[in-house]
């Protein structure tokens, strides 16, 4: 991507006062307003180029877009109509996605999927007409650039009165910083999946397991996973022994500090813009109130902590006293961390936490039942949510797939290939909603769960869904193969089918042992965390090890768009899919959709809803579908 | 007829829904080769597994052991090379080349099959080589090949590996290698049945993942006829070595 020619090229063509400070984006400076500087209005004029940073006094190259990073905030106003110029200046395709806007499919910045890219030195002119409110981000969908620098925030104002009170507001945005270039990164993982991982267990751990629990047990335990070939220590695949970890572009050296004034309710908007990296975010000391997810208003919920999905974005708002705190952001494998300060005054700072042990992986994030090897000690499967509750809105009992809404452990059907891209199935997925994220479970303060969260407004399309699609997440974690139903993206030969209008229910069943930050371009999805009217409404959702958990959808956005893992390695390893959203209006629906539509409406479950599924797992492109 | 159908479907759609898709014609173009970089990345990998000076009982030897592949998840070509180079008598006592497809069949497992060059210690002795290469269920790296010579001798090999780790970098290796003989193969000084083995312990320090130096003992024997004929030349049928190496990786 970036070599190393282009590196001195870049650096000769640069003055040297360009290099550090400049590059911080205005808004991502230690602010004294009590906004962010944003771009406004309705016209905006945005340029990728190469350019080089510097993260904690290290330099390296990036791909920035108006050579600030991250790039500039945007503030939009719901209802406007926005008009945005991107001019490529690399020697690449580029492209900005614009993550969770609701607009039209040819706008949403996929190359390959919804336009083709933009070219080098060409421009593209994106118009689409705002149509929410909240927190969000872009970024680029072109190759690994989102790794280096390619994203920044956005904030919609809403048109009418902010539900949300606050005296002033600061953007947090996490990062994940490598000092190279990531398609190395990217072939290193391929090579030797575990090479960035050195917190593994070792002999000594062993010898302690079996001084705590006994030989027998500690060794049935080893015995289990290496039966398995797993390692449970498999948290995060790029761990901090490469990443430097940011807020706001600044590495925790760097300090990024926002101010305020004592008294003030201070709004932050959390937006996790990392490329590989779930962050556990606290501010030691202070209550957070969250009243935002995924940009949508939620009831407030006062929580101590939260683990934040690559992509997600949450806004809390805290209130804190006259003096300084520090924002704590510690990757899920807790190999390192991100940190900055919130202070009345510039130049102070709070004690920074140790590192929390890293977590190791258990029988439930594996979907096997109890005792079925008598090792380990699961959580336990207490379940929030009540069979009773649910409501079967007229759809056939059996083809609801219980497993999804019970927290009993149901045997799981695999109706997918497997094989050499899948490692593992789960046998006994379990709906892990109400769990605060693997490694949070005994924190000994209040944790975020997604039961927890529950819409502002009531949901908009209350239709009980009239059929369910059954989605598994696999993987091989040895040969670094990620995928939906064991098919990689070069493999797959035709979009997963929605019909413009209809509600449908999407389920996805987490075979693998690894979290998986899932994102649908164009609709949001509401969370089954019960049967009730404010399911919280998200772009992108992790759904944990071994997890089974469901997501109601109104395919109300025609087109195609893009269905995908947002960790980007996976992503280019494969586990992605597109979801085209038929339009039921247009003439000549074939002969073909409407045999399928039978099926639907019949209530069928459907295991992945694409044709030329078949267990055919070579290499051979096959691309019929889109052409 | 199931991949046909798909393409009539989307032809339909998309001259319905131009609007949905800017330039519908260059990103279908873009998209044949969105796959590339969504799955279907090709790779180059090295391994110098074994790179070591071998005490050999007083004989030093300089041992090699490498393998390399370029290609996809599924199908790779694959080489590997292993000999041994004797220091006192200058001269190689035993080097292969094998080039092999590869193919992922399991999970776990590539099928491997092709063609293994000998240049010692007799030249031009080729083999047909068909193998399985992977990692079995508790963690052990597995290597096991059968080999079948121009002159129709039937040979097989079998390395297994494992990996203790004293610390996240200090990783105590076992490993050991059988040899098999289906026939006397005077030639080679070999006799029918388990020929060889050699068990070894490396303990290699990761400096970088990459790179790591190691030192070790192994222990060599030939057995049954195999050992008779090195009797018979006058070697031991054992040796025992101290060794020191380093293993890299790219």
């Amino acid at each position: 991507m970036l070599t190393r020619r282009k590196f001195l090229n870049q650096s000769l063509a640069m003055t040297a006062g360009f290099i550090a400070p400049g590059l911080i984006a205005p808004w991502a400076r230690a602010a004294a307003g009590v906004s962010p500087e944003a771009l406004m209005g309705g016209r905006f004029d945005l340029s990728v180029s190469e350019a080089r940073v510097a993260v904690e006094g290290r330099e390296s190259g990036a791909v920035l877009i108006n050579r600030v990073f991250p790039g500039p905030l945007l503030r939009w106003r719901e209802g406007d109509d926005i008009e945005i110029n991107v001019a490529n200046h690399l020697d690449e395709d580029t492209s900005i996605h614009w993550h969770g806007l609701l607009l039209p499919a040819g706008m949403d910045g996929v190359p390959g999927v919804s336009f083709p890219g933009i070219r080098p030195h060409e421009t593209f002119q994106y118009r689409f007409p705002v149509k929410q409110a909240g927190t969000y981000w872009y970024h680029s969908h072109s190759g690994l650039q989102e790794q280096i620098g390619h994203y920044g925030p956005i904030i919609i104002d809403p048109k009418g009165a902010d539900p949300v009170g606050y005296d002033r507001e600061h953007v947090v945005m996490l990062g994940d910083w490598v000092y190279d270039n990531p398609e190395k990164l990217f072939r290193k993982l391929k090579k030797s999946s575990e090479a960035f991982n050195f917190q593994k267990r070792t002999l000594g751990d062993f010898f302690a397991d079996a001084g705590d629990e006994g030989f027998d047990s500690a060794f049935a335990e080893r015995a289990m996973w290496g039966g398995m070939r797993m390692a449970p220590t498999d948290i995060a695949d790029v761990t901090g022994a490469v990443y430097a970890y940011l807020i706001n572009g600044q590495g925790p050296g760097d300090n990024w500090t926002g101010l305020f004034a004592p008294g003030e309710r201070v709004r932050l908007r959390l937006i996790n813009a990392a490329a590989m990296t779930i962050f556990n975010f606290r501010i030691p000391g202070l209550s957070m109130r969250v009243v935002q997810a995924d940009g949508l208003n939620v009831q407030p919920v006062e929580t101590d902590e939260l683990q934040i999905g690559v992509a997600e974005t949450y806004d809390v708002v805290i209130e804190p006293a006259d003096q300084a705190y520090t924002i704590f952001a510690e990757t899920i494998d807790r190999s390192g961390f991100a940190r900055g300060t919130l202070a009345p005054r510039a130049g102070m700072a709070a004690d920074v936490p140790a590192l929390r042990e890293r977590p190791v992986l258990t029988m439930r994030d594996m979907a096997m039942s109890h005792g079925a090897h008598g090792a380990s000690t699961p959580v336990s499967m207490d379940q929030e949510m009540d069979h009773g509750a649910m409501d079967h809105g007229g759809m056939d009992h059996g083809a609801m797939g219980h497993g999804a809404m019970d927290g009993d452990a149901q045997a799981q059907a695999h109706n997918h290939p497997t094989g050499v891209g899948v490692d593992m199935v789960a046998e006994t997925p379990t709906n892990r909603l109400a769990d605060p994220g693997i490694g949070l479970e005994n924190v000994g303060h209040r944790v975020l769960t997604y039961a927890q969260l529950q819409s502002l407004e009531e949901n908009p399309d209350q239709r009980a869904p009239g059929r369910e699609i059954e989605l598994h997440l696999t993987g091989n974690m040895a040969r670094y193969m990620w995928s939906f139903d064991g098919v990689k993206f070069s493999d797959v030969d035709a979009p997963i089918l929605f019909h413009e209008g209809e509600r449908l229910r999407l389920t996805l069943v987490n075979d693998t042992m690894m979290n998986h930050p899932i994102h649908l371009h164009g609709m949001f999805f509401d969370v089954v965390t019960g049967d009730h009217a404010n399911k919280p409404r998200k772009h992108t959702i992790i759904v944990k090890p071994g997890e089974k958990l469901s997501l109601d959808v109104t395919a109300d956005a025609p087109g195609e768009w893009a269905f995908h893992c947002h960790l980007l390695y996976h992503m280019a390893a494969g586990m992605m899919q597109t979801v085209k959203v038929h339009r039921m209006a247009a003439a000549g629906a074939d002969a073909r959709d409407t045999h399928r539509d039978h099926k639907m409406h019949g209530g069928e479950k459907t295991n992945a809803a694409h044709e030329g599924h078949g267990a055919d797992k070579s290499e051979e492109k096959s691309h019929e579908g889109h052409h | 007829m199931r991949k046909f159908l798909p393409i009539i479907f989307v032809l339909a759609a998309s001259a319905a829904n131009a609007q949905d898709v800017v330039n519908p014609e260059e990103t279908a173009a873009v998209r044949a080769h969105m796959g590339d970089h969504h799955g279907g990345a090709t790779v180059f990998y090295v391994e110098g597994e074994r790179l070591e000076y071998r005490s050999n009982d007083g004989d030093p030897v300089f041992l090699w052991d490498a393998q390399g592949y370029y290609g996809g998840d599924i199908n790779k070509f694959w080489v590997k090379t292993e000999g041994e180079y004797d220091f006192s008598a200058d001269e190689f006592e035993e080097a292969e080349v094998q080039a092999l497809y590869s193919r992922a069949v399991g999970s776990f497992w590539d099928l491997q099959a092709g063609v293994r060059h000998d240049f010692a210690p007799f030249e031009d002795r080729t083999y047909g080589v068909v193998g399985v290469q992977g990692l079995a269920p508790y963690l052990f790296e597995v290597d096991a090949a059968a080999f079948v010579s121009g002159h129709g001798d039937v040979t097989a090999r079998i390395e297994a590996e494992y990996e203790l780790l004293l610390t996240q970098r200090l990783i105590l290796q076992p490993r050991a290698e059988l040899n098999f003989a289906f026939q006397d193969i005077p030639d080679l000084e070999t006799g029918a049945g388990l020929s060889t083995v050699e068990a070894g312990l490396r303990l290699r320090y990761e400096i970088r993942r990459e790179f790591a130096p190691y030192i070790g003992v192994s222990w060599t024997r030939s057995l049954g006829d195999t050992a008779d004929y090195a009797r018979a030349a006058g070697d031991e049928a054992g040796s025992t070595s101290f060794i020191a190496g380093f293993r890299f990786w790219f």
